[in-house]
């Protein structure tokens, strides 16, 4: 740790620091209820991950109003400058995860109301990659470790390969049996949110990289998601 | 009092060596200038000596007001961190005064002096930690999801006002949380899975005891396909069973040290007919430099034996199976290759799930359960080790696993906590 010449000035930035963490708890917490409520039917949990969101939001802002003081009063430089905008750029990506938790929770608590299908079983799986990569991430970003973050933002092609299969898998089930289209949209909605909540964490081990090394990771990351492309041929079953 | 005295002494015994050499020096070898600078720079030496060596002399009385627990008898602190229940000690500030060996092993290394909300993040617990600092001792439930899931209570406590201490403790509920989930998870599979055989063989059993009751072949043809199903629901509970004993010990580490080609060997033995009616060869190839691995030993032939089952299962007839142990970067790799017909690559990332079946017609002629690779990756991620798959349509998959390696026995030894031999 460099020594400031005003003491309270590196405080001012652990304590940032310390509440971008503690919002990644939370995000953490919101996105680990979400998945549990898909993958045990737990209606009380998903309840539990809509109403966190209200909590992150009030920090992102507090992150905001701090990063926001600090530059105008502190005016910092080097690696202090990249630590301030990192804490915002995070609790940016942090409250998408949170709203993609939240997005996953309401349609958890209408999966439940259904039968039960093994599909979910797959997108908890998913899930856990997904959590996984959100607390690598956050630990990367607490123990400022540029290889860490570096690991997270290669390692997302695994949750990309995972959604492909789904995705193909989904839509054979409903060309198979129109009477699932409706809870099987639901599902493949749950899977993109998974989806999108692993590339927020490799946005987050982008910053986590940039605040630690002052580099950029290379510009095209390893993108395994081609559900863009793919489509499967509908085939009249005799 | 007994502090300054010791310092005191410190600094005089050399002055008073010094000056007694360097006297008896002159007296012996004649006033001369030369024999007194000898004896002056013999003093230096000896106060220099004592000075750097004896810390307590050099170190600053505000730094030890700086630590709280400067005032814990060291055998407390033995006590503390060898506890089997993970501690943490915090100060007003939130930060980490002190983590005991079972608190690193749930958190990782490098806590010290670090915030609460870095190293924690759990909301609920941060809540608890506020709260006994208010002096409300609180306990809330606290789960780590992965990389394996934990279940904890923890609790939190204002152990000290002056200096401000707050203690945090957590209690292992993760048997008991994993013991509740299997058994629904258990009965929810088995239910769901055995119901198909179950439906077979009750309708051969109603067509025995209607229309068949008089035809003998028929009644011959039945009996051997209740026996298949029969068989199969044998196995269904097996590998259900298995599951459910490999889970359960998902969180504790393995500890013995396995040579990993005797347990392939053994594994490969065990399915030596089963090659053998296929027609299939089994070929070992080994690197004897490998070091053994940290493992479980039963574990690890069933996780091979399921490899290799499923080779010969999936490999053509009269096919050959090849298995290679190596070591790079400090992991052993065991590759395990057949000539089948491949896996498509959307069906690769999902080949783990219990019960998926990339054909499942297929896997249900070949006697599959769709669980032989679900517990193969719960003993990797028991072993904190790896599952690679590669495979190409029309020539073959390897599935390789990783295994982090031992270390070198002596290193082993001298990990064991240092203070108890101290205290010994």
């Amino acid at each position: 740790m460099t020594e400031h010449t005003v003491k309270s000035f590196g405080e001012q930035l652990e304590a940032l620091s310390a509440l971008v963490a503690q919002m990644g708890g939370l995000a953490e917490a919101q996105f680990a209820a979400a998945i549990e409520a898909i993958a045990r039917r737990d209606s009380v949990a998903a309840e539990r991950a809509v109403g966190g969101d209200a909590r992150i939001d009030e920090i992102q802002q507090e992150i905001e109003d701090r990063a926001l003081r600090l530059l105008a009063l502190r005016q910092p430089m080097a690696v202090d400058l990249r630590e301030t905008l990192a804490a915002i750029k995070t609790a940016a990506e942090l409250e998408r995860i949170g709203d993609l938790a939240k997005n996953i929770a309401k349609r958890a608590l209408v999966l439940n109301r259904e039968p039960p299908i093994r599909l979910t079983q797959s997108l908890a799986r998913m899930g856990k990659a997904a959590q996984n990569q959100l607390k690598q991430v956050l630990d990367a970003f607490t123990s400022r470790n540029a290889e860490e973050a570096e690991a997270v933002w290669n390692r997302d092609g695994e949750i990309d390969e995972i959604y492909n299969s789904l995705f193909r898998e989904l839509l054979t089930y409903m060309m198979e049996d129109p009477r699932t289209i409706g809870l099987c949209t639901h599902l493949l909605f749950v899977a993109k949110n998974i989806e999108r909540c692993g590339d927020h964490c490799t946005n987050i081990a982008e910053v986590v990289y940039h605040m630690v090394r002052a580099g950029h990771l290379a510009a095209n990351r390893p993108k395994a998601d081609t559900t863009s492309e793919t489509s499967v041929p509908y085939e009249t079953h005799a | 009092m007994r502090e300054s005295f010791a310092r005191l002494s410190a600094l005089a015994w050399p002055l008073i060596i010094g000056t007694i050499a360097g006297g008896a020096l002159v007296l012996f070898a004649g006033p001369g200038l030369f024999w007194g600078v000898v004896a002056l720079g013999l003093a230096v030496g000896l106060i220099a000596r004592f000075v750097s060596f004896q810390e307590p002399i050099l170190r600053a009385p505000e730094q030890a007001e700086d630590d709280p627990l400067a005032t814990l008898p060291p055998m407390t602190r033995v006590l503390l961190d060898q506890l089997p229940i993970p501690v943490m000690l915090l100060d007003d500030d939130e930060r980490v005064l002190f983590v005991n060996h079972s608190m690193r092993d749930v958190l990782g290394p490098g806590l010290d002096r670090k915030r609460a909300s870095s190293v924690l993040r759990n909301p609920h617990v941060l809540g608890a930690i506020a709260e006994a600092r208010r002096g409300i001792s609180t306990n809330v439930p606290f789960s780590l999801p992965v990389p394996i899931e934990r279940h904890y209570q923890a609790y939190a406590a204002r152990i000290s006002r002056s200096p401000p201490v707050t203690a945090l403790l957590l209690h292992d509920l993760t048997v008991v949380k994993r013991s509740e989930q299997l058994r629904a998870d258990f009965i929810a599979n088995a239910s769901h899975e055995l119901r198909t055989p179950l439906a077979a063989v009750s309708g051969f059993i109603e067509t025995l005891r209607g229309h068949a009751r008089d035809d003998e072949a028929a009644r011959n043809q039945f009996l051997d396909i209740m026996g298949v199903e029969a068989a199969r629901m044998r196995r269904l509970i097996d590998d259900l069973l298995s599951l459910s004993r490999i889970e359960m010990n998902e969180h504790v580490k393995p500890e013995g040290r396995i040579g990993l080609e005797g347990v392939v060997r053994q594994a490969v033995a065990a399915l030596k007919p089963l090659a053998a009616q296929d027609g299939t060869s089994i070929v070992v190839k080994a690197d004897p430099e490998v070091p053994p691995v940290i493992g479980d030993h039963d574990e690890l032939v069933q996780l091979f034996q399921n490899l290799v089952h499923n080779a010969i299962k999936y490999g053509r007839e009269r096919s050959k199976v090849e298995i290679a142990i190596a070591q790079a970067d400090g992991l052993v790799s065991a590759s395990i290759r057949d000539d089948g017909e491949g896996i498509p690559p959307h069906a690769i990332p999902r080949l783990t799930e219990r019960f998926y079946r990339v054909d499942v017609k297929r896997s249900r002629e070949k006697g599959g359960t769709g669980l032989g690779l679900a517990i193969v990756k719960h003993i990797i991620s028991r072993h904190q080790g790896r599952l690679a798959i590669e495979s190409r349509i029309g020539e073959g998959s390897t599935f390789t696993v990783f295994l982090p390696a031992a270390r070198p026995e002596i290193q082993a030894k001298a990990a064991l906590p240092e203070p108890v031999t101290e205290m010994l």
